[in-house]
């Protein structure tokens, strides 16, 4: 018998990701973010967020998926893994689910063009919606990028 | 009970009285005949004692007893201050810190203080070398003597004996020396006791049988024994066990038994010092006939004395630095909603709200000053290691050393405080080991043998001050250029044309030491070059004032606070960043016709020398400017050391106060930023590390 998880629900797309609730710290509205110059370019910057200074990752860039405009719907989430206080820019999130681990199946190696180690693993919620479970601490780890670009480069 | 939760508390304490026990101690050394300062280092011991029993760490707990029983005869004037106990006291002050250093790393407090004990409880028995002898020898005598110890019997011992004599059983007086080498000299005791009580029992040893267990003996112990067996058969098993060195088993009869039991009674009753203590009870009962009256009297005065005259217990809390720095965070995101509603204010052209932000204005101003104090330290929390460590240093170096600490209650902001030790280490042990003379020399030319070197602090305009002066030997510019050609740092010619201050900025180059000979005290492989590169990254500087014969003085000029600092901000396109002021040596406005090019790097004249111009906005890659399109270009020109550069910019905004703050772990490093700060308008703007700009 498996535990129930909070997860927070955001699309990049048509497709539907997950975050543990635990690991999230705030979702905000799209906000000024200063440029910071020679990093890589899915690092869209730093924001100010209540007087702490936090980088912003465009999850879209980070999965080599084309970046799109900003739209009203557009949220930042502050994730906290590893004691690292970093953004994800995405294109909505407005959902927060009960999920039961035992509906999480281990990802297929490769889902929508993302490389399956980002994934923990996909959940089929319903008939017909997908959920994508998002590795944090692999979409974070630095080490691993620049083998990403230089295989994409 | 979890104890977990009281674990810093108790860190925090024990640091507090190891501090305080060091203090006293030096106290003491100055002043041995002061036997209130004895008083205060028992009350330090003992509370420290009570703490760790209770915290459950029972190396530091045993530790601080052993030097309880010692400086309980000390009090008590059973026992006078000399070197020798001044050194292992110190020792073992030196060993309680390493316990707690282990406790506060997660450890367990445990450590090897078999050495330090035994010389306690040498002490305790009397045998305190005279002055000068190493401490080795101490230990050698204390364990030959605890092998040798007599056994002391108390009555019912003593009948127990004499009774399995008249019931014809072998009462056996059995000497065992553990050989020197022994790992676990506990265990193999306690298979010496295991065979033992297989054929027979054990009446009374020595040390007693717990301290055998916790391994508190030398390499040796005796007991008397009851058994069928004799004395060679006895012998012989022991002998069979390994790592036993000697054994010597004699048995007694009633007349011998008799002769032991009453020297041993007699030892008792004369001299009580030279007994074991087992308790912390102070032998105070029993106060030996010499012993004049008064010092119980002056006990008596001393501590209330102290207790009006000491500074009364300031009232303060402890707060932990990560809080301050979420209190730093709110109040700067105070300051910016409040900027923003100065602007609404102005807008609504309200009188009633324009007074009441005006007021907030105030508020939040005074409010500033409280939160940047609250980070403020004294410099005291670092110097208070030195008096120490310069009194072990002059004791190793055979020079005779004063510290004279002025100005300890300068503040600084923690940051730097946490920062600057490891400097002013290094500067103070140069000091000592290249700056006073030996006590011979110092003879020599006329001065009194006793050096002194000074550590002051002080404030001035926006800066604090730490110098450290001596009145050595000085340094000799000329000597110093000889060394730097003799090492390749400069060429002859160079040498020639040098001034005697540029001589002594040698000294900071790398890879240079003016000591002929390298010695573990300063030497290390680590020159004053490290300690100047560690005082210019927190904004600091040091300059060297000398006067050959007379002595030197190295200054060392800090920032008050890291957190905040006086940075000009400039525009690029869009983009607003902030250059330490600290850096810029002045702004400016060139022509395009000024630039040229030298070798494809573009080079500007500035004060008669051609220096590197930068572009800011080519290096970040500015999206909406180029300063190579104007006809005119405003520059900073920044310096690092000697070297300058200039940074062409579009725009200066202006000066201003800015929070430092880092850019998260997951940035931890970007090439030519060093933080972000956050501007009025909410924005960030990231700050311009000058230095990466600098080859």
């Amino acid at each position: 018998m498996a535990e129930d998880i909070k997860v927070i629900v955001f699309k990049l797309g048509t497709e539907e990701y997950g975050i543990e609730v635990e690991k999230v710290q705030t979702i905000e509205r799209m906000m000024p973010i200063t440029r910071v110059p020679k990093t890589y370019s899915f690092i869209k910057g730093v924001i100010n967020l209540r007087g702490v200074v936090i980088p912003v990752i465009d999850l879209r860039g980070r999965f080599g998926i084309e970046e799109a405009e900003h739209t009203d719907q557009t949220r930042i989430i502050i994730v906290n893994v590893n004691e690292m206080e970093v953004g994800f820019i995405v294109d909505s999130a407005n959902d927060v689910i009960d999920l039961n681990r035992d509906i999480i199946d281990v990802p297929p190696d490769v889902v929508g063009g993302i490389k399956a180690k980002y994934l923990d693993g996909v959940a089929k919620i319903g008939d017909d919606r997908l959920l994508i479970m998002l590795n944090l601490s692999e979409v974070l780890n630095k080490s691993e990028i620049v083998q990403l670009e230089s295989l994409e480069g | 009970m979890d104890m977990n939760q009281y674990l810093s508390m108790f860190i925090d304490e024990s640091n507090d009285h190891l501090q305080s026990l060091n203090e006293s101690m030096m106290g003491l050394e100055a002043n041995p005949e002061d036997l209130s300062i004895v008083q205060v280092i028992f009350r330090s011991a003992h509370t420290l004692k009570g703490m760790a029993a209770t915290m459950g760490f029972e190396d530091l707990a045993s530790l601080t007893h052993q030097m309880e029983n010692v400086l309980d005869l000390v009090r008590n004037n059973k026992l006078r201050m000399q070197d020798f106990i001044f050194d292992t006291l110190f020792k073992s002050i030196d060993a309680l810190e390493s316990m707690v250093e282990d406790i506060t790393g997660g450890g367990a407090g445990k450590a090897d203080v078999t050495a330090i004990v035994s010389s306690l409880q040498a002490i305790v028995r009397g045998e305190v070398p005279s002055a000068g002898n190493a401490s080795a020898e101490v230990t050698a005598a204390a364990s030959g003597n605890a092998s040798a110890a007599q056994v002391f019997l108390d009555e019912f011992q003593y009948s127990v004996l004499e009774q399995s004599l008249q019931e014809g059983h072998q009462v056996l007086y059995v000497d065992v020396a553990i050989r020197k080498d022994c790992q676990l000299k506990a265990v193999r005791a306690y298979m010496v006791f295991d065979l033992l009580e297989r054929s027979g029992e054990v009446v009374k040893s020595f040390p007693s049988v717990q301290d055998i267990e916790q391994e508190k003996f030398d390499y040796g112990f005796s007991l008397y024994y009851i058994t069928q067996k004799d004395a060679s058969e006895i012998q012989k098993m022991i002998l069979n066990l390994s790592e036993i060195d000697a054994v010597t088993a004699v048995a007694l009869d009633q007349e011998s038994l008799r002769q032991m039991g009453q020297d041993s009674v007699a030892a008792t009753a004369e001299a009580p010092a030279p007994a074991p203590v087992q308790e912390a009870a102070p032998v105070a009962a029993n106060a030996s006939p010499a012993a004049p009256l008064h010092p119980k009297e002056e006990n008596g005065k001393a501590a209330p004395a102290r207790a009006g005259g000491a500074p009364s217990p300031s009232r303060t809390i402890r707060v932990d630095i990560e809080r301050l720095d979420v209190l730093m965070n709110l109040f700067s995101e105070l300051l910016i909603d409040r900027v923003r509603l100065e602007q609404l204010a102005s807008e609504v052209q309200n009188g009633d709200l324009t007074e009441t932000v005006e007021h907030m204005g105030r508020v939040s101003g005074d409010l500033q000053n409280i939160v940047m104090k609250l980070r403020m330290v004294p410099v005291d929390t670092v110097f208070n290691r030195f008096p120490r460590m310069i009194r072990d240093l002059a004791k190793s170096l055979d020079k005779k050393v004063d510290l004279i600490v002025t100005g300890a209650d300068t503040e600084l902001d923690r940051t730097v405080i946490d920062e600057i030790g490891d400097p002013l280490v290094h500067l103070l042990r140069n000091a000592v080991d290249h700056g006073i003379e030996s006590i011979a020399d110092r003879i020599a030319a006329g001065k009194p043998e006793t050096g002194t070197v000074q550590l002051r602090a002080f404030h001035s305009g926006n800066h604090v001050f730490i110098e450290i002066e001596e009145d050595g030997k000085g340094i000799y510019p000329k000597n110093v250029l000889a060394s730097a050609v003799k090492k390749g740092v400069i060429t002859q010619e160079q040498a020639g044309t040098m001034t005697d201050d540029e001589a002594y900025q040698l000294l900071f180059a790398p890879g240079f030491s003016t000591a002929e000979v390298i010695s573990d005290v300063s030497g290390r492989g680590v020159g004053l070059d490290v300690v100047k590169s560690k005082i210019s990254s927190l904004g600091g500087n040091v300059t060297i004032y000398s006067t050959p014969g007379k002595g030197t003085n190295f200054s060392v000029q800090l920032p008050l606070t890291l957190s905040i600092i006086a940075a000009m901000l400039v525009r690029l396109g869009s983009e607003k960043y902030a250059i330490p002021l600290s850096s810029i040596v002045e702004t400016g406005i060139v022509k395009q016709s000024q630039i040229r090019t030298i070798h494809g790097n573009r080079m500007l004249e500035f004060r008669g020398s051609h220096i590197p111009l930068v572009s800011l906005s080519k290096i970040f890659s500015i999206p909406d400017y180029d300063e190579s399109t104007e006809e005119e270009t405003e520059i900073v020109v920044v310096r690092k050391g000697e070297r300058l550069v200039a940074l062409a910019v579009q725009d200066f905004i202006g000066q201003n106060e800015i929070v430092i703050k880092n850019l998260g772990k997951y940035l931890p490093d970007v090439q030519g930023i060093s933080g972000a700060t956050i501007l009025g308008d909410g924005q960030v703007a990231l700050i311009i590390d000058p230095n990466a700009f600098i080859k």
